[in-house]
Protein backbone atom coordinates (compact mmCIF):
# COMPACT_ATOMS: atom_id res chain seq x y z
CA UNK A 1 0.00 0.00 0.00
CA UNK A 2 3.03 2.26 0.74
CA UNK A 3 6.46 3.85 1.77
CA UNK A 4 6.99 6.37 3.94
CA UNK A 5 10.08 8.96 3.94
CA UNK A 6 11.27 7.19 7.47
CA UNK A 7 14.72 6.68 5.74
CA UNK A 8 17.62 8.07 7.79
CA UNK A 9 20.29 10.69 6.39
CA UNK A 10 23.06 8.35 4.06
CA UNK A 11 26.34 9.99 2.91
CA UNK A 12 27.00 9.83 -0.92
CA UNK A 13 30.01 11.02 -2.32
CA UNK A 14 31.24 10.55 -5.92
CA UNK A 15 34.68 10.06 -4.96
CA UNK A 16 36.06 6.79 -7.17
CA UNK A 17 35.46 5.86 -10.55
CA UNK A 18 33.04 3.46 -9.53
CA UNK A 19 31.09 5.51 -8.12
CA UNK A 20 31.33 8.69 -10.70
CA UNK A 21 29.97 5.75 -13.37
CA UNK A 22 27.58 4.48 -11.21
CA UNK A 23 26.27 8.18 -10.85
CA UNK A 24 26.31 9.00 -14.68
CA UNK A 25 24.60 5.69 -15.62
CA UNK A 26 21.71 7.21 -12.77
CA UNK A 27 21.72 10.21 -14.68
CA UNK A 28 21.57 9.08 -17.89
CA UNK A 29 17.96 6.84 -16.79
CA UNK A 30 20.04 3.69 -17.07
CA UNK A 31 18.41 0.82 -14.73
CA UNK A 32 20.73 -0.25 -11.77
CA UNK A 33 19.92 -4.10 -11.71
CA UNK A 34 21.06 -6.56 -8.79
CA UNK A 35 24.18 -7.56 -10.38
CA UNK A 36 25.65 -4.53 -11.34
CA UNK A 37 28.30 -2.24 -8.93
CA UNK A 38 26.23 0.25 -6.59
CA UNK A 39 27.62 2.17 -3.35
CA UNK A 40 26.91 0.45 0.11
CA UNK A 41 24.63 3.41 0.85
CA UNK A 42 22.91 3.15 -2.38
CA UNK A 43 22.30 -0.57 -1.61
CA UNK A 44 21.33 0.22 2.61
CA UNK A 45 19.09 2.89 1.58
CA UNK A 46 17.10 0.49 -1.28
CA UNK A 47 16.93 -2.42 1.32
CA UNK A 48 15.65 0.12 4.37
CA UNK A 49 13.33 1.47 1.82
CA UNK A 50 11.88 -1.50 -0.15
CA UNK A 51 11.63 -3.41 3.12
CA UNK A 52 9.96 -0.82 4.92
CA UNK A 53 7.31 -0.69 2.19
CA UNK A 54 7.10 -4.43 2.11
CA UNK A 55 6.11 -4.57 5.76
CA UNK A 56 3.39 -1.70 5.36
CA UNK A 57 1.61 -3.73 2.72
CA UNK A 58 1.84 -6.89 5.39
CA UNK A 59 0.80 -4.57 8.32
CA UNK A 60 -1.89 -3.30 6.10
CA UNK A 61 -3.77 -6.30 5.96
CA UNK A 62 -4.63 -5.85 9.56
CA UNK A 63 -7.09 -2.98 9.95
CA UNK A 64 -9.34 -3.60 7.11
CA UNK A 65 -8.51 -7.66 7.66
CA UNK A 66 -10.48 -6.29 10.80
CA UNK A 67 -13.61 -5.51 9.13
CA UNK A 68 -13.74 -8.47 6.67
CA UNK A 69 -16.72 -10.64 8.76
CA UNK A 70 -18.55 -7.28 9.22
CA UNK A 71 -18.68 -6.29 5.99
CA UNK A 72 -22.21 -4.65 5.38
CA UNK A 73 -23.07 -6.79 1.90
CA UNK A 74 -21.44 -9.72 0.02
CA UNK A 75 -20.21 -7.52 -3.12
CA UNK A 76 -18.46 -5.34 -0.06
CA UNK A 77 -17.27 -8.91 1.41
CA UNK A 78 -16.13 -10.03 -1.70
CA UNK A 79 -13.89 -6.65 -2.47
CA UNK A 80 -12.50 -6.24 0.48
CA UNK A 81 -11.07 -9.49 0.59
CA UNK A 82 -9.57 -9.30 -2.56
CA UNK A 83 -7.94 -5.73 -1.86
CA UNK A 84 -6.69 -7.37 1.17
CA UNK A 85 -5.25 -10.62 -0.50
CA UNK A 86 -3.31 -7.56 -2.53
CA UNK A 87 -1.95 -6.11 -0.18
CA UNK A 88 -0.69 -9.52 0.91
CA UNK A 89 0.56 -9.39 -2.98
CA UNK A 90 2.32 -6.34 -2.96
CA UNK A 91 4.42 -7.44 -0.14
CA UNK A 92 5.66 -10.33 -1.42
CA UNK A 93 6.11 -8.51 -5.17
CA UNK A 94 8.68 -5.89 -2.28
CA UNK A 95 10.31 -8.14 -0.08
CA UNK A 96 11.50 -10.21 -3.44
CA UNK A 97 12.86 -7.09 -4.78
CA UNK A 98 14.80 -6.39 -1.57
CA UNK A 99 16.06 -9.98 -1.55
CA UNK A 100 17.96 -9.14 -5.18
CA UNK A 101 20.06 -6.47 -2.92
CA UNK A 102 21.09 -9.79 -0.77
CA UNK A 103 19.24 -10.00 2.10
CA UNK A 104 17.26 -12.92 3.02
CA UNK A 105 13.62 -12.96 3.26
CA UNK A 106 13.75 -14.45 6.99
CA UNK A 107 15.85 -11.90 8.31
CA UNK A 108 13.51 -9.03 6.75
CA UNK A 109 10.56 -11.17 8.44
CA UNK A 110 12.50 -11.40 11.53
CA UNK A 111 13.31 -7.46 11.35
CA UNK A 112 9.88 -6.66 11.20
CA UNK A 113 8.22 -8.94 13.85
CA UNK A 114 11.55 -7.80 16.24
CA UNK A 115 10.13 -4.65 16.38
CA UNK A 116 13.33 -3.78 14.33
CA UNK A 117 12.03 -2.61 11.16
CA UNK A 118 9.76 0.35 10.83
CA UNK A 119 6.75 0.68 8.81
CA UNK A 120 4.13 3.17 7.80
CA UNK A 121 2.67 5.18 10.97
CA UNK A 122 -1.07 5.10 9.23
CA UNK A 123 -1.51 1.07 9.94
CA UNK A 124 -0.99 2.11 13.52
CA UNK A 125 -4.67 3.68 13.44
CA UNK A 126 -7.41 1.68 14.41
CA UNK A 127 -10.68 0.71 12.47
CA UNK A 128 -13.39 2.09 14.53
CA UNK A 129 -16.13 2.30 11.94
CA UNK A 130 -17.58 0.18 8.59
CA UNK A 131 -16.79 4.04 7.29
CA UNK A 132 -13.20 3.51 7.96
CA UNK A 133 -12.74 1.09 5.55
CA UNK A 134 -14.24 3.53 2.77
CA UNK A 135 -12.00 6.42 4.31
CA UNK A 136 -9.13 3.81 3.69
CA UNK A 137 -9.58 3.02 0.30
CA UNK A 138 -9.95 6.60 -0.65
CA UNK A 139 -7.22 8.34 1.57
CA UNK A 140 -4.48 6.20 2.45
CA UNK A 141 -4.87 4.19 -0.75
CA UNK A 142 -4.89 7.58 -2.37
CA UNK A 143 -2.00 8.88 -0.54
CA UNK A 144 -0.09 5.55 -1.35
CA UNK A 145 -0.58 6.06 -5.40
CA UNK A 146 0.73 9.38 -5.17
CA UNK A 147 4.13 8.39 -3.52
CA UNK A 148 4.27 5.24 -5.89
CA UNK A 149 3.32 6.14 -9.25
CA UNK A 150 7.02 8.06 -9.30
CA UNK A 151 8.13 4.85 -8.10
CA UNK A 152 7.49 3.07 -11.22
CA UNK A 153 10.43 5.42 -12.28
CA UNK A 154 13.11 4.74 -9.91
CA UNK A 155 16.53 4.06 -10.81
CA UNK A 156 16.39 0.38 -9.35
CA UNK A 157 15.03 -2.18 -11.60
CA UNK A 158 13.75 -4.89 -9.55
CA UNK A 159 12.09 -1.97 -7.26
CA UNK A 160 10.56 0.07 -10.12
CA UNK A 161 9.29 -3.29 -12.08
CA UNK A 162 7.24 -4.20 -8.81
CA UNK A 163 5.99 -0.78 -8.27
CA UNK A 164 4.86 -0.64 -11.52
CA UNK A 165 2.96 -4.19 -10.73
CA UNK A 166 1.55 -2.99 -7.66
CA UNK A 167 0.21 0.56 -9.40
CA UNK A 168 -1.63 -1.45 -11.65
CA UNK A 169 -3.32 -2.82 -8.80
CA UNK A 170 -4.17 -0.21 -6.27
CA UNK A 171 -6.60 1.59 -8.39
CA UNK A 172 -9.48 -0.79 -7.80
CA UNK A 173 -8.50 -0.17 -4.08
CA UNK A 174 -8.99 3.41 -4.13
CA UNK A 175 -11.70 3.68 -6.21
CA UNK A 176 -14.22 1.03 -3.61
CA UNK A 177 -13.19 2.82 -0.89
CA UNK A 178 -14.37 6.10 -2.76
CA UNK A 179 -17.52 3.87 -3.35
CA UNK A 180 -17.90 3.03 0.15
CA UNK A 181 -17.63 6.63 1.27
CA UNK A 182 -20.36 7.63 -1.36
CA UNK A 183 -22.94 5.30 -0.99
CA UNK A 184 -22.43 6.20 2.98
CA UNK A 185 -22.68 9.90 2.34
CA UNK A 186 -26.14 9.60 0.33
CA UNK A 187 -27.93 7.87 3.08
CA UNK A 188 -29.09 8.32 6.16
CA UNK A 189 -27.86 10.73 8.19
CA UNK A 190 -26.42 8.40 10.67
CA UNK A 191 -24.24 7.13 7.96
CA UNK A 192 -23.05 10.47 6.80
CA UNK A 193 -21.94 10.98 10.08
CA UNK A 194 -19.97 7.65 9.90
CA UNK A 195 -18.72 8.98 6.96
CA UNK A 196 -17.72 12.00 8.01
CA UNK A 197 -16.78 11.07 11.13
CA UNK A 198 -14.25 8.75 9.54
CA UNK A 199 -12.58 11.25 7.28
CA UNK A 200 -12.42 13.67 10.74
CA UNK A 201 -10.06 11.01 12.09
CA UNK A 202 -8.15 9.70 8.34
CA UNK A 203 -7.21 13.23 7.06
CA UNK A 204 -4.22 14.33 9.34
CA UNK A 205 -2.66 10.71 9.24
CA UNK A 206 -2.88 10.57 5.80
CA UNK A 207 -1.70 13.96 5.36
CA UNK A 208 1.43 12.25 7.50
CA UNK A 209 2.27 9.23 5.38
CA UNK A 210 4.21 11.56 2.75
CA UNK A 211 6.63 11.98 5.69
CA UNK A 212 8.28 15.23 7.11
CA UNK A 213 7.84 18.12 5.93
CA UNK A 214 11.09 19.22 3.45
CA UNK A 215 12.48 21.40 5.73
CA UNK A 216 13.65 18.83 7.97
CA UNK A 217 14.02 15.71 5.75
CA UNK A 218 17.85 14.95 5.50
CA UNK A 219 17.67 11.90 3.15
CA UNK A 220 16.19 13.86 0.30
CA UNK A 221 18.91 15.21 -1.39
CA UNK A 222 21.02 11.87 -1.42
CA UNK A 223 17.93 9.48 -2.47
CA UNK A 224 16.49 12.33 -5.19
CA UNK A 225 20.57 12.40 -7.03
CA UNK A 226 20.07 8.61 -7.02
CA UNK A 227 16.67 8.82 -8.36
CA UNK A 228 14.71 6.42 -5.80
CA UNK A 229 12.70 9.33 -4.99
CA UNK A 230 11.54 12.01 -7.59
CA UNK A 231 9.06 14.22 -5.70
CA UNK A 232 9.97 15.59 -2.49
CA UNK A 233 7.35 14.84 0.63
CA UNK A 234 5.81 18.14 0.30
CA UNK A 235 5.20 18.01 -3.24
CA UNK A 236 3.41 14.89 -3.20
CA UNK A 237 1.51 16.26 -0.28
CA UNK A 238 0.58 19.31 -2.16
CA UNK A 239 -0.87 16.93 -4.95
CA UNK A 240 -2.43 14.78 -2.92
CA UNK A 241 -4.52 17.53 -1.56
CA UNK A 242 -5.27 19.14 -4.67
CA UNK A 243 -6.83 16.07 -6.09
CA UNK A 244 -8.40 15.04 -2.60
CA UNK A 245 -10.22 17.94 -1.55
CA UNK A 246 -12.85 18.23 -4.44
CA UNK A 247 -13.60 14.42 -4.13
CA UNK A 248 -14.51 15.08 -0.59
CA UNK A 249 -16.41 18.23 -1.43
CA UNK A 250 -18.10 16.34 -3.75
CA UNK A 251 -19.36 13.87 -0.99
CA UNK A 252 -21.01 16.22 0.58
CA UNK A 253 -18.34 16.04 3.78
CA UNK A 254 -16.05 18.81 5.46
CA UNK A 255 -12.48 18.73 6.06
CA UNK A 256 -11.00 18.75 9.69
CA UNK A 257 -8.87 21.42 8.96
CA UNK A 258 -10.40 25.38 9.68
CA UNK A 259 -7.11 26.54 8.16
CA UNK A 260 -7.77 24.91 4.57
CA UNK A 261 -8.10 27.42 1.57
CA UNK A 262 -7.66 27.22 -1.69
CA UNK A 263 -5.30 29.94 -2.81
CA UNK A 264 -7.04 32.11 -5.88
CA UNK A 265 -4.01 32.48 -8.09
CA UNK A 266 -2.22 29.08 -7.94
CA UNK A 267 -5.30 27.08 -7.53
CA UNK A 268 -3.41 24.91 -4.53
CA UNK A 269 -5.22 23.96 -1.67
CA UNK A 270 -3.07 25.16 1.36
CA UNK A 271 -3.86 23.06 4.71
CA UNK A 272 -2.49 24.07 8.28
CA UNK A 273 -0.52 22.79 10.96
CA UNK A 274 0.34 19.63 10.98
CA UNK A 275 0.61 17.73 14.08
CA UNK A 276 4.42 16.36 13.41
CA UNK A 277 5.36 15.34 17.10
CA UNK A 278 1.69 12.75 16.61
CA UNK A 279 3.67 11.06 13.97
CA UNK A 280 6.72 11.05 15.74
CA UNK A 281 4.86 8.97 18.25
CA UNK A 282 2.95 7.06 16.16
CA UNK A 283 5.85 6.00 14.19
CA UNK A 284 8.22 5.25 17.20
CA UNK A 285 5.36 2.77 17.78
CA UNK A 286 3.47 4.65 20.91
CA UNK A 287 -0.11 4.43 21.22
CA UNK A 288 -2.90 3.88 19.47
CA UNK A 289 -2.33 0.34 18.35
CA UNK A 290 1.44 -0.89 17.59
CA UNK A 291 1.44 -3.50 19.99
CA UNK A 292 -1.49 -5.20 18.46
CA UNK A 293 -0.31 -4.78 15.13
CA UNK A 294 2.89 -7.06 15.69
CA UNK A 295 1.26 -9.04 18.14
CA UNK A 296 -1.22 -10.45 15.42
CA UNK A 297 1.94 -10.21 12.94
CA UNK A 298 3.83 -12.82 15.48
CA UNK A 299 1.48 -14.82 16.03
CA UNK A 300 0.44 -15.73 12.66
CA UNK A 301 4.32 -15.85 11.69
CA UNK A 302 4.52 -18.54 15.11
CA UNK A 303 1.19 -20.43 14.41
CA UNK A 304 2.24 -20.80 10.49
CA UNK A 305 5.68 -22.54 11.57
CA UNK A 306 4.65 -25.41 11.76
CA UNK A 307 3.28 -25.30 7.88
CA UNK A 308 6.36 -24.11 6.60
CA UNK A 309 8.90 -26.72 8.38
CA UNK A 310 6.59 -29.75 7.49
CA UNK A 311 6.49 -28.28 3.44
CA UNK A 312 10.24 -27.96 3.92
CA UNK A 313 10.27 -31.89 5.44
CA UNK A 314 8.02 -33.19 2.47
CA UNK A 315 10.35 -31.17 -0.27
CA UNK A 316 13.87 -33.24 1.59
CA UNK A 317 11.86 -36.43 1.93
CA UNK A 318 10.68 -36.25 -1.83
CA UNK A 319 14.59 -35.19 -2.63
CA UNK A 320 15.82 -37.79 -1.01
CA UNK A 321 14.06 -40.51 -2.71
CA UNK A 322 14.35 -38.70 -5.83
CA UNK A 323 18.60 -39.07 -5.26
CA UNK A 324 18.20 -42.78 -3.76
CA UNK A 325 16.23 -44.00 -7.01
CA UNK B 1 14.37 -16.41 13.44
CA UNK B 2 13.54 -19.63 11.01
CA UNK B 3 17.39 -21.50 10.85
CA UNK B 4 16.07 -22.87 7.55
CA UNK B 5 15.75 -20.89 4.32
CA UNK B 6 13.07 -21.96 2.51
CA UNK B 7 13.84 -22.02 -1.62
CA UNK B 8 13.51 -19.22 -3.94
CA UNK B 9 11.75 -19.42 -7.20
CA UNK B 10 11.74 -17.41 -10.53
CA UNK B 11 8.22 -17.21 -11.97
CA UNK B 12 7.35 -16.85 -15.64
CA UNK B 13 3.66 -16.56 -17.39
CA UNK B 14 2.59 -17.06 -20.59
CA UNK B 15 0.14 -14.10 -21.32
CA UNK B 16 -1.52 -15.23 -24.23
CA UNK B 17 -1.60 -18.38 -26.50
CA UNK B 18 1.32 -17.58 -28.99
CA UNK B 19 3.48 -15.46 -27.39
CA UNK B 20 6.71 -16.76 -24.76
CA UNK B 21 6.76 -16.85 -21.02
CA UNK B 22 8.00 -13.93 -19.26
CA UNK B 23 10.01 -13.56 -16.14
CA UNK B 24 7.76 -11.67 -13.90
CA UNK B 25 9.48 -12.13 -10.54
CA UNK B 26 10.37 -14.34 -8.25
CA UNK B 27 8.74 -16.04 -4.54
CA UNK B 28 9.60 -18.50 -1.72
CA UNK B 29 8.19 -22.10 -1.57
CA UNK B 30 9.35 -25.71 0.06
CA UNK B 31 9.29 -27.43 -3.53
CA UNK B 32 7.54 -27.03 -7.42
CA UNK B 33 4.21 -28.10 -6.50
CA UNK B 34 3.86 -25.51 -3.85
CA UNK B 35 6.01 -22.80 -5.85
CA UNK B 36 3.35 -23.75 -9.11
CA UNK B 37 0.53 -22.71 -6.45
CA UNK B 38 1.80 -19.59 -5.19
CA UNK B 39 2.48 -18.06 -8.42
CA UNK B 40 -0.92 -18.91 -9.32
CA UNK B 41 -1.77 -16.57 -6.05
CA UNK B 42 1.03 -13.25 -6.04
CA UNK B 43 1.00 -13.62 -9.67
CA UNK B 44 -2.36 -14.11 -11.67
CA UNK B 45 -4.95 -12.32 -9.62
CA UNK B 46 -6.41 -10.73 -12.73
CA UNK B 47 -6.26 -12.74 -15.91
CA UNK B 48 -2.71 -12.64 -16.35
CA UNK B 49 -1.49 -15.51 -18.07
CA UNK B 50 -2.46 -19.16 -19.66
CA UNK B 51 0.53 -20.88 -18.49
CA UNK B 52 2.96 -20.49 -15.55
CA UNK B 53 6.70 -21.66 -15.17
CA UNK B 54 8.37 -21.64 -12.26
CA UNK B 55 12.65 -22.08 -12.17
CA UNK B 56 14.50 -22.86 -9.10
CA UNK B 57 16.89 -19.71 -9.03
CA UNK B 58 19.63 -21.32 -8.27
CA UNK B 59 19.53 -23.08 -11.74
CA UNK B 60 20.11 -20.21 -13.63
CA UNK B 61 23.35 -19.11 -14.87
CA UNK B 62 23.75 -15.15 -15.72
CA UNK B 63 26.28 -13.79 -17.45
CA UNK B 64 28.41 -10.78 -15.63
CA UNK B 65 27.56 -7.33 -16.15
CA UNK B 66 31.05 -6.27 -16.21
CA UNK B 67 30.85 -8.34 -19.61
CA UNK B 68 28.80 -6.55 -21.31
CA UNK B 69 31.29 -4.65 -23.48
CA UNK B 70 32.84 -7.65 -24.10
CA UNK B 71 30.28 -10.10 -24.64
CA UNK B 72 27.85 -7.71 -26.62
CA UNK B 73 29.89 -5.02 -28.36
CA UNK B 74 30.72 -7.29 -31.16
CA UNK B 75 27.08 -7.64 -32.14
CA UNK B 76 26.92 -3.27 -32.40
CA UNK B 77 30.30 -3.33 -34.71
CA UNK B 78 28.66 -5.81 -37.18
CA UNK B 79 26.99 -3.18 -39.25
CA UNK B 80 26.63 -5.64 -42.12
CA UNK B 81 24.27 -8.15 -40.54
CA UNK B 82 21.31 -5.22 -40.84
CA UNK B 83 19.03 -5.52 -43.99
CA UNK B 84 19.85 -1.47 -44.38
CA UNK B 85 23.76 -2.09 -45.01
CA UNK B 86 23.13 -3.27 -48.69
CA UNK B 87 22.38 -0.81 -51.27
CA UNK B 88 18.86 -2.15 -53.27
CA UNK B 89 18.36 0.46 -56.23
CA UNK B 90 14.80 2.49 -55.88
CA UNK B 91 13.52 0.60 -59.05
CA UNK B 92 13.83 -2.67 -57.64
CA UNK B 93 10.87 -1.83 -55.07
CA UNK B 94 10.46 -2.99 -51.17
CA UNK B 95 12.44 -6.24 -50.85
Amino acid sequence: MYSQGLNQPTEASADSPEQARFQARIDAEDKIEPNDWMPDAYRRTLIRQISQHAHSEIVGMLPEGNWITRAPSLRRKAALLAKVQDEGGHGLYLYAAAETLGVTREELVDQLLSGKAKYSSIFNYPTLSWADIGAIGWLVDGAAIMNQIPLCRCSYGPYARAMIRVCKEESFHQRQGYEIMLTLSRGTEAQKAMAQDALNRWWWPCLMMFGPPDSASQHSDTSMQWKIKRFTNDGLRQKFIDATVPQGHFLGLTFPDPALRQDPETGHWQHGEIDWAEFKTVVAGGGFQATDRLEARRKAHDEGAWVREAALAYAAKRQARKTAA
Amino acid sequence: MSTEITPLWEVFIRSRGGLAHRHVGSLHAADATLALQAARDVYTRRGEGLSLWVVPSNAITASDPTDRDMLFEPTASKIYRHPTFYEVPDEVGHM
